[in-house]
């Protein structure tokens, strides 16, 4: 696949070589005759008709060739191989092909049999101990040869289509041939279809996580869901067939609220009072000094802050509450909440200080004419006019709460407490997703599933924050502009 | 306000003119609160960033030196090829560990075989790795075989975090990873010389490992870099023509409306929702292999895309319109002047946008975890469809390991993201005061 593409960008650059030398004889033969467009126009033309087709093709041949290739192994596994579960026999699709990608790269699909490919695995201990059941050794070397046979296919075909494409468009080279607008226009349909990507991506986020999800509202109900009080999602044993556990979800999303209130309750007036600062009383030396040291907290990886509560925060407010006499688990909503407040502290001062900065200077004018002081022109005519600007800013940055994971994966614990006491750990949605995610997973089973209904749960929110987050401060903005 | 309304709305003339004092004290008063609370909130922020790094530092500059063993290793043939073959299949059936073990035995001046005890509590001072270590020695020089020769090993994490200090030789001695009779060896192999630390190459070069002294990041860096890679090959080229697409063609109506609130709402969707994109979609759907850093990095392109459009748009749109103007009016297309004039003057402005989109990536965890990143690596990747982890995840691992040991390496790897992070930043930082420039 790679090395297709590496010998199709060769090819177009022979091919943009080849239209330029064409256009010029062209032009030489016709000299009576302007061209339409300029030389270079005509050898992009031949690039684009040798290298397009041909990368559409490559990249339909390349599934179809996996897919088949697949389906062929597959159908001579041994039966009960084949009456397996999906993720069972994608497990040992897993084995087939890291065998076979071994037997490519020592090339011993060639000339010996699979028994002697098996030694010689063994020989140079890619295999080592037990080697795997023979058909699994059969199927490997099997797919070693179909693939190397398919990559003689693709790069066939794919260099026929280049071919064709370049023959014809040195053809149609002529004095009216409009190489210009074709090539635009191609270039334009590039940029529209980079544009729909983004349009894509969230198609993508929204199927898919929805798909999932009907297909847990399906088990379990989504009153269970949304109104159930315990998070108990059992991880059913293969033996055992009782329960499915039970998915109340009040639990999670009142340990979320929780926490991201304790990290507002940080961050917003730390964050506020540092933007008034900032933006009112800070000389500029001192502004540059101080804005760009707030700014680095925003750029810390939130794992780095997950580690700093786990290592040090979290025993620190515990030994500390131990002196005064609090029992202060060292994962806890005080915890995890902090940090996170530290983390949002930059995000909150940056977007109040864009907002308290956007407020026109007549109005402070107008005030210290009045006589006021600054902290009273703060008081009376900056903070009600920034107002709506910052209820947008604590929105934006509640939504960044709720929606964060590796701090409160590696701060805040992972028992679904319902509790007021903040020295007592609580789990979160994002804490649960990655959970229900991590480690061996059987797709199509509730405990799966479940993290795809909290994923959807979260996006919501988090979506209907920011949407009415932006609405306020973009209504707000135009009043001045 | 409410305080000149008073003022204003006074009843008699004199006190018009006359200024409370005590009023004025409170407006004072005010004043110094609102200077002072402003300033102290600067102040606490910039603490936790100081407090943040020190404690990181503080526990993650140790990481950065291994204790080491000089062994006088006696590559005794019988332990190795007693029939005399060199090839490769019997030299890696070598007892490398007994080589290794009566070695120390012998530096420690012991005879040939101390009693099991002894023998129990000596072999504690190696790393688990040891016999690989000799091995690869070998390996690299069959010759040596049957020689006596001067081999650095690793010594075993205990050593090592008891040389270090973190464990203290005024614990008492049940409490201590290292009991008393091992402490007196490790003071006698230091006094020799034979035990010393020296730079922790270990900590790039090794991959998984289930004991502190013998894993290390390479995996993880090398998985982070194809990641790196494939966002800069993806997100760079497609931000780049979304944006220009936006900025510069596209009519104003519905659709482009929807495109546009959409781009603004993906910058800030939980980066864990991306990871539920991809284990459905790259996995499921399209069946990638999990723990692939190809998946990853198509995560982390989705991602880093609303960034890159984000900061392109702002930059084209800053590029002033008489440049435009003017190419029109020499009759460029439109997209000559945007490929000719527009964009290589607002690319110092892309430039910065996609750094600060890749020093994002970098620093991402949550949705690689959703896709399998999570996984026990020894061997480095060699292409993208290897298995492997990244970075900030190899820190989640650690942190999240049982073992002691690991909370030093953690913090250490820590250190190296950190590293990696601000000298990304000072390229952008370099990069944007060379080029910038005022219209």
């Amino acid at each position: 696949m790679l090395f297709t593409v590496l010998v199709l960008i060769v090819f177009g650059f022979v091919a943009f070589i080849a239209g330029v030398a064409r256009a010029k004889a062209v032009a030489k033969i016709n000299s009576n005759a302007k061209m339409h467009s300029r030389i270079r126009y005509h050898g992009t033309y031949c690039l684009i008709w040798a290298t397009i087709p041909a990368l559409f093709a490559t990249l339909v041949l390349s599934a179809a060739t996996h897919y088949t290739i697949d389906v062929i192994i597959k159908t001579d596994f041994p039966r009960d191989v084949r009456q397996l579960s999906k993720s069972k026999q994608a497990v040992i699709m897993g084995q087939v092909r890291f065998l076979s990608n071994k037997i490519k790269n020592l090339r011993l699909y060639k000339d010996i049999s699979a028994r002697k490919a098996e030694q010689i695995l063994k020989a140079k201990s890619v295999i080592v101990g037990d080697s795997p059941p023979f058909y699994i050794i059969e199927a490997a070397y099997k797919h070693a040869s179909l693939e190397s046979l398919s990559f003689w296919i693709i790069i066939g075909v794919t260099g026929a289509f280049s071919l064709v494409g370049l023959l014809l468009a040195l053809a149609r080279i002529q004095p009216r041939l409009k190489a210009r607008i074709f090539v635009e226009t191609t270039m334009m349909v590039g940029l529209i279809l980079a544009s729909i990507i983004a349009v894509l991506t969230t198609i993508g986020i929204v199927g898919s996580v929805l798909i999932e999800s009907i297909n847990f509202f399906q088990r379990v109900s989504l009153d269970n869901f949304y109104l159930g009080t315990v998070w108990d999602p059992r991880f059913t044993s293969a033996d055992s067939n009782r329960g499915e556990g039970q998915f109340g979800f009040l639990p999670l999303l009142w340990g979320t609220f929780y926490i991201s209130f304790v990290a507002l309750v940080i961050a917003v007036p730390i964050g506020l009072y540092a933007a008034i600062y900032l933006s009112e009383y800070a000389s500029s030396s001192f502004r540059c000094f101080a804005k760009p040291l707030l700014e680095i907290l925003a750029g810390i990886p939130t794992i780095i802050y997950g580690f700093f509560a786990l290592i040090s925060f979290g025993p620190f407010l515990r030994d500390a509450g131990a002196m005064v006499g609090l029992n202060i688990s060292s994962t806890s909503v005080l915890t995890a909440g902090m940090v996170m407040g530290i983390m949002i502290i930059p995000f909150m001062s940056s977007l109040s200080d864009d907002i308290i900065s956007a407020i026109p200077q007549s109005l402070r004018e107008g005030s210290y004419g009045l006589g006021a002081t600054k902290s009273e022109t703060i008081r009376r005519i900056i903070l009600p006019a920034a107002l709506p600007g910052i209820v947008g800013a604590v929105l934006l940055a509640a939504s960044r709460a709720i929606g964060e994971t590796m701090i409160v994966v590696l701060a805040a614990g992972i028992a679904a407490n319902l509790t007021l006491n903040p020295f007592e750990s609580v789990t979160t949605i994002t804490v649960k997703i990655v959970s229900q995610l991590t480690g061996d997973l059987e797709f199509n089973s509730p405990q799966t599933l479940a993290a795809f209904a909290l994923g959807l749960t979260l996006f919501v929110v988090t979506l209907m924050l920011n949407i009415y987050a932006l609405y306020i401060v973009r209504r707000y903005k135009e009043q001045y502009d | 306000m409410a305080t000149i309304t008073n003022i204003a709305a006074a009843p008699s003339k004199s006190s018009y003119h006359r200024l409370d004092p005590a009023h004025l004290k409170r407006r004072h008063r005010s004043e110094w609160f609102y200077r002072t609370s402003g300033f102290t909130a600067i102040l606490i922020g910039i603490s936790f960033l100081c407090m943040i790094i020190t404690s990181i530092v503080w526990k993650g500059w140790s990481a950065f030196l291994q204790t080491n063993l000089t062994l006088e290793v006696f590559l005794d043939k019988e332990q190795i090829n007693p029939d005399g073959r060199t090839d490769l299949i019997t030299l890696h059936k070598g007892n490398y560990r007994q080589i290794a073990r009566n070695s120390l035995y012998k530096q420690l001046g012991f005879s040939k075989n101390p009693p099991l005890a002894t023998r129990r509590q000596l072999n504690k001072l190696l790393s688990r790795g040891v016999d690989v270590q000799i091995r690869d020695y070998v390996l690299s020089n069959p010759s040596v075989i049957g020689q006596t020769i001067k081999i650095p090993v690793l010594a075993h994490g205990n050593v090592d975090a008891f040389m270090k200090g973190s464990i203290s030789r005024n614990t008492p001695s049940d409490r201590r990873q290292l009991n008393d009779q091992q402490v007196e060896w490790v003071d006698k192999l230091h006094a020799g010389g034979a035990l010393y630390r020296d730079w922790n190459w270990g900590l790039f070069r090794f991959g998984a490992s289930s004991q502190p002294e013998t894993s290390g990041l390479r995996v993880a860096i090398i998985g982070s870099f194809f990641m790196m890679l494939i966002v800069i090959v993806l997100a760079v080229p497609l931000g780049v023509a979304a944006a220009a697409y936006l900025e510069e063609f596209a009519p104003k109506n519905w659709i482009t409306d929807i495109i546009e609130v959409n781009i603004n709402n993906l910058a800030a969707v939980p980066s864990i929702v991306f990871g539920l994109l991809g284990l459905s979609v790259f996995i499921n759907i399209v069946g990638l292999p999990r723990s692939a850093s190809l998946v990853g990095g198509l995560v982390l392109t989705l991602m880093t895309l609303p960034t890159v459009i984000i900061a392109t748009r702002a930059s084209i749109r800053a590029v002033p319109p008489s440049i435009r103007e003017a190419a029109f009016g020499v009759g460029a297309s439109k997209m000559q002047t945007l490929f000719h004039h527009t964009m290589p003057l607002a690319f110092p402005g892309v430039l910065t946008g996609t750094i600060i989109g890749l020093v994002q990536a970098l620093g991402e965890t949550a949705p690689l975890l959703m896709i399998g990143l999570v996984a026990f690596v020894v061997d480095a990747p060699s292409t993208p469809l290897d298995p492997s982890t990244a970075l900030p995840v190899q820190i989640y691992m650690w942190a999240t390991s049982a073992e002691r040991g690991f909370v030093e390496r953690t913090a250490g790897a820590t250190i190296v993201l950190l590293a990696f992070l601000i000298i990304m930043n000072a390229v952008a930082i370099i990069l944007r005061r060379y080029f910038e420039r005022r219209w």
